[in-house]
């Protein structure tokens, strides 16, 4: 069905409210690439043959990411008449459990997490009939969340155009190709206060009136779903959770700035996020929603889909339009910015996945509502993704201003079992770590930014007690070694010189001096590099010379690595008292190095053991001592 | 208008379309085939040769017959991806970049899988998995290798 009128998507609306809201239980289990890790895929196979073997009628969904990954596998039931209720940490067993239950009408106990509650209803019965249920936005995971980018993740089928519309979708291109102009879209754009959510954090109606003014005649819109930040999942997530959210932005931007074609350049490492967008653009395109005479207007657009091919600067703007040319993904220097000169020398607006996200939901609920979210000149929400040395891990999304603190113990949970959390890195290879004690910081552009990091993309990675933060720069600098695409001197050699230095110190084998030409090095880089690589390349260094420095100084001159991390520097015992001789870490020790009799206390042979930790890691009685 | 006729350029993407096509039809990027694509994008051999060698995606040698990845993204390294690494090298008997003699398997190391929430994670073949501990990938390997030598499951030993 081709949709034309209001009236059409109307339809479409009913219909996905309908699949949404069924006369059978519907079962969805969250199956993005994080579930998927997690094991729903057995999850998802044993609901459906428990099913078939009880002749259950029910509508088996295989949805996103709802975001609490540390849940994970997640199953989403929703009976008639009892609303919906979150299962966690589901296994194909508990699957089975599940089923019988619906089977005989029944909503389980049994690892039941939250109630989500339906737009219109009161408290369901799920919670009167499970007991102490909350809803899930009293979980303090979700309680100081606000959803905008994620507002349909995990909630519907990422292939449903229906479910899509059903929740809104939609809406936002009928009325900006029915009501408004072009120039009122990039106005209220504008005035909603969005900056760019890739990393630069640019003014996105700034860019687009840029855009849309540049002189030539073709203009293109490409989506950034490079997402090259390690630690970072946000655009995944969004790709394989809700498509067709991106696909609206897309086409409202395409009438906006007068483009009849868009890209979206997905990282080749998120096949799934590839499907789904590809099959989400052939949906939109047998719905006119895309292609020709969308809506019943005479605007034309389409969307293709690119694989990058396992380049981190291709998510570098003018890198990636070189890739997509077909050359080598080499940055240039700006200006010209591609608003002006982009893709093939024409004017070609790009902006990253979350922030195409944004739009829909800008333009239906308007300007002045986005504004409202977040704090001054920090408007509307940000994704994070939320990892690490963290108790509750997942995907998060919150007005800007929230502090740190509340990210990282209240959303977060605080430290893995027993440890104390010591710093978060944010903004991936271009951040920086910010120390605990700064953690009252609230989470904007200028604070990060003065605090020695950036705000970036949405990487957030929590480091306890246990991890050396050298160490951590020294894994940066490899990063940006391994990534720089050498067009430049500054970086190339630069990262390969400061990566050098940085061994040295974890090898104990640095002087005082090599601090100071570390630091000289940095400086460099940043100043004289050209691209965003190579100018934040030296973050991660700076900001632990600055807030850690008592670590390096630990390292080069009492050769010491007071997280017990660095291999050179440490030593393994095992603690005889607390050995059960289980034999764990005999069998699991890389070298052979571990030697003893079953049930008697093991001992480490100092000869052989290269200090991987791993028997440290594994051993189930926390025998293993480490000397530093 | 330019004195001498330039050629028209291939569409956006068609480039990296055309060297994953191939690469996922052979396994890696055979020469013919990266002839025959220059001639059919109607670009110099040496450029496509060079954007070909650009990408870390792309092989000039054949792989085994599924490819390991083991994440080294931040999430995965503080929490122990390095060690895992060394854990499948040695169990596996090659390094990273390399392939087991009988072909199975190629080692490979990746910057993040994209489920950082599930740290340390690893894919081989189309198949993620996350939560991984060293004790677990011999068994894990098992399912693509039945007769894997050594390293049974924890839970088979009774511990
Ligand atoms: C080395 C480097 C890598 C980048 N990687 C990404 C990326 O993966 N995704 C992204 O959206 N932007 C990335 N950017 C920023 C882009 O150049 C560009 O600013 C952004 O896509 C613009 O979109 P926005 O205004 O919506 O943020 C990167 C920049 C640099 C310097
Ligand atoms: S700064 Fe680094 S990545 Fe950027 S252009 Fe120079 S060498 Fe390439
Ligand atoms: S850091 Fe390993 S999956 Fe992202």
């Amino acid at each position: 069905m081709k949709i034309k009128t209001p009236s059409d998507l109307e339809k479409l609306r009913d219909q996905g409210q309908c699949m949404l809201s069924p006369q059978k239980p519907r079962v969805s289990v969250g199956m993005a690439t994080c579930g998927l890790a997690a094991g729903a895929g057995a999850v998802f196979d044993a609901l459906r043959q428990a099913a078939d073997n009880l002749r259950l009628d029910l509508t088996l969904v295989s949805a996103g990411c709802i975001g609490c990954c540390q849940e994970e596998p997640l199953v989403d039931v929703r009976m008639p008449g009892f609303g919906r209720v979150l299962y966690a940490r589901m296994t194909p067993e508990g699957a089975d459990r599940l089923i019988r239950s619906l089977a005989s009408g029944e909503l389980p106990h049994e690892n039941a997490l939250a109630y989500i509650p339906e737009e219109g209803s009161d408290t369901p019965k799920s919670a009167e009939v499970l007991s102490g249920l909350v809803p899930i936005n009293a979980l303090p995971f979700y309680a100081k969340q606000h959803k905008v980018i994620l507002r349909n993740s995990g909630l519907i089928d990422p292939q449903s155009i229906e479910e899509y519309a059903a929740r809104g979708g939609y809406k936002s291109l009928l009325l900006a190709l029915l009501q408004l102009s072009p120039h009122e879209i990039i106005d209220e754009i504008t005035r909603s206060g969005l900056r760019g959510r890739g990393g630069g954090g640019f003014p996105t109606g700034k860019k687009w009136e840029v855009c849309s003014r540049a002189a030539g005649t073709a203009r293109f819109i490409i989506c950034n779903a490079d997402e090259g930040d390690p630690g970072a999942y946000m655009d995944r997530t969004v790709l394989e959770s809700d498509p067709y959210a991106v696909i609206e932005g897309m086409t409202i931007g395409g009438y906006a700035i007068g483009a009849s074609q868009g890209y979206v350049y997905v990282r080749n490492e998120y096949p799934l996020a590839i499907d789904r967008i590809n099959h989400a653009i052939e949906r939109s395109t047998e719905c006119g929603l895309l292609g020709e005479d969308i809506l019943g207007t005479d605007f034309t657009f389409s969307i293709q889909v690119i694989r990058g091919a396992g380049a981190f600067v291709c998510g570098e703007e003018t890198a990636l339009i070189a890739s997509l040319e077909g050359g080598l993904g080499e940055p240039r220097p700006r200006p010209p910015y591609p608003a002006v000169s982009g893709l093939w020398g024409k004017p070609t607006l790009i902006n990253n996945v979350k922030t195409w996200a944004s739009v829909a939901a800008i333009i239906r609920k308007g300007p002045e509502w986005y504004a409202g979210i977040g704090t001054k000149g920090n408007a509307g929400t940000a994704v994070f993704s939320l990892v690490g040395k963290v108790a509750n891990t997942g995907l998060v999304e919150i007005p800007l201003g929230l502090t740190l603190e509340e990210m990282i113990q209240g959303i977060g949970g605080g430290g893995l079992a027993g440890k104390r959390v010591k710093a978060v890195q944010t903004g991936g290879p271009s951040g920086g770590c910010i120390p605990a004690d700064l953690f009252h910081l609230p989470i904007d552009y200028a604070s990060l930014t003065q605090a020695g990091s950036i705000m970036g993309s949405g990487g957030m990675v929590v480091m306890d007690e246990d991890t050396c933060m050298v160490d951590v720069a020294r894994y940066f600098l490899r990063f940006t070694m391994e990534e720089s695409c050498g067009k430049c001197t500054p970086c190339r050699e630069g990262a390969r010189y400061m990566y050098a230095i940085l061994t040295r110190i974890i090898e104990g084998e640095a002087t005082p001096e090599d601090l100071v030409l570390l630091e000289e090095i940095a400086m460099w880089v940043k100043e004289a590099s050209l691209c965003g690589l190579g100018q934040t390349a030296p973050n991660p260094v700076l900001s632990t010379l600055r807030y850690f420095r008592d670590e390096y100084d630990a390292h080069v001159r009492e050769k010491r690595c007071p997280a017990g991390v660095c291999r050179a520097l440490i030593k393994l015992t095992i603690n005889a008292e607390r050995c059960t001789g289980c034999g764990l870490c005999l069998r699991e020790c890389p070298v052979g190095a571990i030697r003893g009799k079953k049930k008697a206390p093991h001992i480490i042979d100092p000869d052989l053991c290269t200090h991987c930790r791993t028997c440290y890691d594994i051993c189930p009685e926390k025998a293993v001592e480490i000397v530093r | 208008m330019p004195l001498i006729a330039q050629p028209d350029h291939p569409p956006a993407g068609a480039v990296l379309a055309r060297l994953h096509q191939i690469h996922s039809a052979k396994g890696y990027l055979p020469e013919a085939d990266i002839r025959a694509a220059a001639d059919d994008l109607a670009i110099p051999l040496s450029r496509l040769y060079s954007a070909a060698a650009f990408y870390s995606a792309f092989s000039f040698q054949p792989k085994g017959r599924y490819t390991i990845q083991v994440c080294l993204g931040t999430a995965c390294y503080i929490r122990g991806g390095d060690r895992l690494l060394e854990k499948i090298e040695t169990l596996l008997g090659v390094k990273a970049g390399e392939t087991t003699p009988d072909g199975m398997f190629t080692v490979e190391t990746v910057h993040c899988l994209g489920s950082c929430s599930m740290s340390p994670v690893i894919r081989v073949g189309e198949e993620t998995y996350g939560r991984l501990k060293v004790n677990l990938v011999g068994r894990l390997f098992k399912k693509y290798r039945p007769g894997e030598p050594g390293q049974k499951g924890v839970e088979e030993q009774g511990t």
